[in-house]
């Protein structure tokens, strides 16, 4: 299944945010969206996902989701969005309870969940209980739980501290190594979109527009060899290039805001 | 006295070049605890104090009468069955009040909440309505419903539902916006959103809104029942006084100040219950 950045055009009022974004996710891609602050990288997230209405173009899905996918694009959020009053197998099993799943499949897919995020002896604990990475832990554990198509990872590891962040960072690449899931995955963090993506959209300072689209050029496996480091980072530096100077104009307009 | 960080004195001027020193201390105070047993202490010594100065005739026992005498009518209110004559009929008044105001309140406060077009006409009756002391209604109220319960009725439930829409209202708005944005990601349903999101999100404030609303409740019945009832705590007090028998009249005082303690317990309850994840 793909999907489809056509066209999007977005203001708030005055504001115009997003300019005629247009890229298309293939089935199975990691595509890294990034871009100076501001540049409405999340707003974009939002439209792909359904939660706000462009002001002009639209997101569309190509081809059918794989079979059994309960929510074919579903979000991972920065902020986690746990349900404080749930335990964690709660909050797994929460996107799951009005779906036509029997009670028995439902509990099989939240332990398979859990236990694809090593989650397993956690599921009685409540959110506040846990540490930010084992959080986020539960919402990747909630966007599995409902065998989705693409993943749309908001920003998803910006709240932790760095190993935590690498350790999630892990989980990801692991996760996605097989191809069979796809992500839009945002962030202002180029080391994790070089060794996330298969390829970056850069957007331009506000009102974003694609300004580049950068294929990475090793597969997923090449990404987590040593040896790749360096091409790694040549290609972050290649990516701060792109943004630096936009990126300093953005913090300017935020100071004189 | 303010519970406040002790500032050392400063240190000798000899020593300061060479001489390694401690970092003062200066994270102390501003953050107060109660002691367990403390405000029972305090409560008995002013008790105590009290006795003793009715005991010593330090006070005219007409104004003031002694703890023990308070007692002592409370325990002949008790045994005489006039006791739970009054507090009996001030429950059902408080206690049917209290759930017609909080019902309504909930529905117009969840209304408020989650549609734009009741929030534009309910927040503006709620303000106009909400400052007026629901008591001063009483004699309308009468007029309208007759002189029976129902205008005492009708008092309390005014005063309880519109604490309770607000409180309800506010709790509702107070719902972390980004748990919504991610029920509604997983396509989950507007009645799931509100029975498993929005409800358990705003119940902090709707059971906070139950403290003020019980409150209100007892005092809106103690001066209804002083306006025109015969029986309840309020009717009791007042007759008391005009009576001039101030043990009667306390030991009135003293089963509200226990009722509004019960609730505050029973509330307490509640909230430890339903609300154990926070």
């Amino acid at each position: 299944m793909d999907l489809i950045a056509d066209h999007i055009s977005h203001r708030f009022g005055a504001l115009e945010v997003l300019d005629r974004v247009s890229f298309t996710v293939g089935s199975g891609e990691v595509v890294a969206i990034v871009g100076p602050s501001g540049c409405g990288k999340s707003t974009l997230l939002s439209i792909l996902g359904g939660l706000l209405q462009p002001s002009a173009g639209a997101a569309e899905l190509r081809g059918a989701p794989p079979p059994g996918s309960l929510n074919p694009l579903t979000f991972v959020f920065q902020d986690f969005a746990l349900l404080p009053w749930c335990t964690v197998a709660e909050n797994v099993e929460f996107p799951l309870l009005h779906t036509c799943l029997s009670v028995g499949e439902r509990r099989a897919a939240v332990d398979d969940a859990l236990r694809r995020t090593s989650l397993a002896d956690f599921r009685g604990t409540y959110p506040k209980q846990l540490s930010g990475g084992m959080r986020q832990r539960v919402g990747i554990a909630r966007a599995l739980a409902v065998r989705p198509a693409i993943l749309l990872m908001d920003e998803p590891l910006s709240a932790l501290d760095s190993q935590t962040r690498e350790l999630l960072m892990e989980d990801f690449i692991r996760l996605l190594a097989d191809g069979t899931l796809g992500a839009v995955y945002v962030t202002h963090n180029l080391e994790e979109a070089v060794r996330l993506a298969d390829r970056i959209v850069v957007l331009s300072r506000r009102p974003g527009r694609v300004r580049e689209v950068v294929a990475i050029p090793l597969t997923r496996t090449e990404r987590g060899d040593i040896h790749a480091r360096e091409k790694l980072l040549a290609l972050q530096s290649e990516l701060w290039s792109l943004i630096r100077e936009e990126a300093v104009e953005a913090e300017r307009e935020v100071q004189h805001a | 006295m303010l519970d406040r960080a002790e500032i050392p004195d400063a240190s000798p001027q000899a020593d300061l070049e060479t001489a390694p020193r401690p970092v003062s201390f200066r994270g102390g105070g501003f953050t107060p605890r109660a002691g367990r047993y403390s405000g029972w202490i305090a409560l008995a010594l002013v008790i105590g104090l009290w006795q003793l100065a009715g005991s010593a005739g330090w006070v005219n026992p007409l104004f003031l009468p002694a703890p023990s005498a308070i007692a002592v009518a409370i325990y002949k209110l008790a045994v005489s069955g006039a006791l739970w004559h009054h507090l009996s009929v001030s429950i059902m008044r408080i206690g049917t009040g209290w759930i017609l105001g909080t019902v309504a309140g909930v529905i117009v406060g969840f209304s408020i909440g989650l549609s734009s077009l009741a929030r534009g006409v309910g927040i503006t009756f709620i303000s106009a309505l909400f400052p007026i002391p629901k008591i001063a209604l009483l004699p309308l109220l009468i007029l309208w419903l007759g002189i029976g319960e129902e205008p005492k009725i009708a008092t309390i439930a005014l005063g309880v539902f519109f604490s309770t829409a607000i409180s309800v209202y506010s709790g509702v708005d107070n719902v972390p916006r980004n748990l919504i944005r991610m029920a509604q990601s997983f396509n989950v349903p507007f009645h799931s959103i509100v029975r498993r999101v929005i409800w358990p999100g705003a119940l902090p404030s709707i059971l906070a809104g139950f403290r003020i609303t019980a409150s209100v409740a007892l005092l809106l019945v103690v001066s209804a029942e002083m306006i025109g009832a015969e029986y309840g705590i309020g009717a009791f007090v007042l007759q008391a006084g005009n009576l001039m028998q101030t043990d009667q009249l306390l030991a009135g005082v003293v089963i509200l100040s226990l009722f509004g303690l019960a609730v505050g317990r029973l509330i307490n309850l509640l909230e430890t219950r339903l609300l154990h994840w926070r």
